[in-house]
């Protein structure tokens, strides 16, 4: 039998190494801006204005006309193709966006206004702490569920706080992701960034459901065996499902990474690194917390082994 | 067995039910009345839903423009609503949308709009009424006619109509320039009343440094018409019956509701309360087709590479569950089109990963099968076991992420984040229907299969796959 749980060390140091540079990130961000993270216009407020024209355009040359406008901190960058640009600028209203769509037809010519969107601050902070709200609402009400679902098991709540754990890993995971891609391609926070995030979490979720639905079956089966070899063997016999699962789902992923388009791109990549995140964290974070935790060594060496008939509550 | 076949009988039907309703085909009046009960009885349902993000359009979030501690006039905002209403069904757009949000915000939208900062200025525009002598022309509600205070209202209007930024509208005298007798601003209070008779009528206050000239035209006027003008566009036209001093009634054929619009019309020939532009979402029409086009192409590639992989991995059981894939792609559409969903590209991405999950749960279910089957049961056996024993994770796994959507679209929903709203959707459908098909139809196939071939199928290892 592999021994899986028994090396949890290693694992919990391997989920430390890919959780690190989101931590160093966030409080580098900390203390350069006072923010988390670097944030889309979705909470911080803003506008946001894709063109395409018809000839190739300089992002550069296309920003100059806003910084000239007064716009000093205009991002202008390409989408696509080389005819379109996407402008990223403060707040902007109405009679000072046809000034500045005049300048722009002078200078380069006629363009299909291909998305704008134009957002108050005082909206963006209200979505902002809305967002943490459900990340928190949802944490609890899928931690109420696991601990009824596996309420046979002696304790049902460890179980959940372990999903739990796993969980908020597989979160930190986005957010390390979000940070190095911040770094290399100027990526930000923005409300898909969030659906992925939340869909992470539920897929998180259903992974670890399904090893401990297994440890859970496993425990009546083979009374006596101590935890740690039902766990590994649970994870064993999961382990073809998780790899076809985590294929079939990359598989469909990666299509529309590919050819989704570049609005959904961040959403993508983001739901990839997640679900990937989230089969690793079921097996190598939730499955051996809760041994440890059983075991009452998550701070030591194991001590003493827990038996299968002493896991589930008399019958 | 025979139980099988009734069921494999009715899946069937409801596959073709949905395939019915899910192509682009006439439906018969009976489905389209029958499903939107209410207002709009006639719905298109030959084709999806689609939000703004695919078709091309604007969404604006509107908010009461008062101070935080100020409170909202009772009613301003519904009133405000209607208004925005008769603005906006003056655009000329396919299917407009108006809605209130919390208590000081309305999101507009505005599908394939040409111009959308003129539409949103349009929509926040002080409008003017006037009380205008019609001269003995008959001139009908709804007619847009100019007033010695207006004389361009016609003009800029066929401009508007010429360049698509307006709807047709019905203009009986282009030439004729109307005398202004009176603006709004004379009014004191507006309010929508029953008679003895319990007939609704319009009763008005006038203010009463103004009421002398109104008094004297009214009493010279005795039985001519005097219209009422909002923006150019006729409201009413009742018939003086009286001198009208300090407050008169319009009295009509009216309804409930035609009294109060009229009524709220003429009391804020201008908006209740000032509207501010808190957000503005516009998606061009060529964006939208390319992300159709798009999702399109990824959701065939990435389908094809799923059915590919399931047939090669669990043969026979994989082509069966492929079959149910299927079924389950074609009850999705139909009830997207039933309820009805509006897809978003969000709501696509939802869609997608819900394929994602009815085939983790065939997987689930079938690598059950072939570890019964390696440790040497009966097909029966295996297939009977491997259902039920990864059902409890099926179950808890697809609540969770139901937990999830709902909270999701709690969300979205409160927080004008329609993007998430419609991934929550699209995501919770397809998750419950997929606990349908990918666990009872597949099943059922399996079933019938067995009945029909046995446990003669264990001697061929290649279509089984274990």
């Amino acid at each position: 039998m592999y021994r899986l749980v028994e090396r949890r060390r290693l694992w919990f140091l391997i989920s430390l190494l890919g959780i690190l540079p989101g931590i160093l990130f966030v409080l580098w961000n900390l203390s350069l801006t006072g923010g988390l993270l670097p944030l889309s216009i979705d909470y911080t407020g803003g506008t946001q204005w894709e063109m395409r024209f018809e000839e190739p355009v300089a992002p550069t040359e296309l920003g100059g006309v806003f910084v000239e406008a007064g716009f000093t901190d205009t991002k202008a960058f390409h989408v696509d193709d080389d005819r379109t640009v996407q402008v990223k600028f403060k707040n902007i209203d109405m009679a000072q966006k046809e000034v500045i769509e005049q300048a722009i037809v002078e200078r380069f010519g006629a363009f299909d206004e291909r998305l704008y969107r134009s957002i108050g601050p005082a909206i963006g902070a209200e979505v902002s702490q809305a967002a943490l709200l459900a990340v928190i609402a949802a944490s609890v009400l899928i931690l109420a569920y696991i601990a009824l679902a596996f309420r046979e098991v002696s304790h049902p709540f460890r179980y959940g706080v372990a999903a739990i754990v796993a969980l908020v890993h597989d979160v930190l995971i986005t957010v390390s992701f979000l940070s190095i891609m911040n770094l290399v391609a100027g990526w930000e926070l923005d409300a898909l960034f969030l659906t992925a995030t939340l869909t992470v979490i539920g897929f998180s979720v259903n992974d670890t459901i399904v090893i401990f639905d297994r440890i859970r079956e496993n425990l009546r089966r083979h009374r006596g065996e101590p935890l740690a070899t039902v766990a590994n063997r649970s994870i064993i016999e999961t382990a073809q499902r998780s790899i076809a699962t985590q294929v079939t789902a990359l598989l469909v992923l990666a299509a529309i990474l590919f050819f989704g388009g570049s609005t959904l791109r961040i959403f993508m990549a983001t739901l990839i690194v997640g679900l990937v995140s989230g089969t690793y964290s079921s097996i190598f974070t939730a499955t051996p917390l809760v041994v440890a935790w059983e075991e009452g060594s998550l701070f030591a060496r194991a001590r003493k082994p827990v038996r299968a008939r002493e896991q589930t509550a008399a019958a | 067995m025979r139980n099988q076949y009734i069921y494999v009988a009715i899946i069937l039907c409801l596959f073709a039910g949905s395939l019915f309703v899910a192509l682009p085909l006439d439906h018969p009046a009976w489905l389209e009345e029958g499903l939107a009960p209410g207002v709009d009885t006639q719905r298109d349902i030959r084709d999806l839903t689609l939000g703004l993000d695919l078709k091309g359009g604007t969404q604006v979030l509107l908010e009461a423009e008062i101070s935080e501690d100020q409170p909202l006039p009772e009613d301003a905002l519904n009133s405000a609503k209607i208004i925005v209403e008769q603005r906006v069904n003056g655009l000329g757009l396919a299917e407009p949308t108006v809605q209130l949000q919390g208590e000081r915000r309305m999101i507009v939208e505005l599908p394939g709009v040409k111009n959308p900062d003129q539409a949103i200025e349009t929509i926040r525009s002080t409008g003017q009424l006037e009380f205008v002598d019609l001269g003995g022309f008959p001139v009908r509600p709804d007619d847009y006619i100019n007033t010695t205070n207006r004389p361009n209202a016609v003009a800029d209007l066929q401009e508007s109509i010429a360049a698509g930024e307006a709807a047709p509208q019905s203009i009986p005298y282009p030439e004729e320039a109307f005398e202004t007798i009176m603006t709004g601003d004379i009014l004191q209070a507006v309010v929508a009343t029953q008679d003895e008779y319990t007939f609704w009528q319009i009763q008005f206050d006038l203010k009463s440094e103004s009421s002398g000239d109104f008094f004297t035209y009214t009493r010279d006027n005795i039985g001519e018409v005097l219209a009422i003008i909002l923006d150019g566009r006729v409201l009413s036209t009742p018939v003086i019956n009286a001198a009208i001093n300090d407050n008169g009634v319009i009295t009509g054929d009216f309804s409930q509701e035609e009294a109060e619009s009229l009524a709220i019309q003429m009391r804020y020939g201008a908006l209740p309360v000032p509207l501010e532009v808190v957000d503005v979402r516009t998606i061009g029409a060529s964006l939208g087709q390319d992300s159709i086009d798009r999702s399109l192409q990824a959701g065939i590639v990435g389908g094809a590479l799923v059915l590919l992989f399931m047939v090669l991995l669990y043969r026979l059981p994989g082509f069966l569950a492929t079959v149910a894939l299927a079924i389950y792609v074609t009850l999705n559409l139909a009830t997207y089109k039933l309820l009805p969903v509006t897809l978003t590209l969000p709501g696509i991405a939802g869609f997608i990963l819900s394929i994602g999950m009815a085939v983790d749960a065939n997987i689930l279910i079938f690598e059950r099968m072939k570890e019964e089957l390696r440790s040497g049961r009966s097909l029966r056996l295996a297939v009977e076991t491997g259902f039920s024993r990864a059902w409890p994770a099926i179950r808890d796994g697809n609540l969770s992420t139901l937990i999830s959507c709902a909270v999701l679209y709690w969300f979205g929903n409160n927080f004008g984040a329609s993007v998430v709203k419609g991934f929550a959707i699209t995501l919770s459908v397809g998750v419950l229907l997929s606990m349908f098909t990918a666990v009872f139809v597949t099943r059922t196939f399996m079933r019938s299969f067995l009945s029909q071939q046995g446990e003669r199928l264990l001697g061929s290892r290649g279509l089984l796959g274990y």
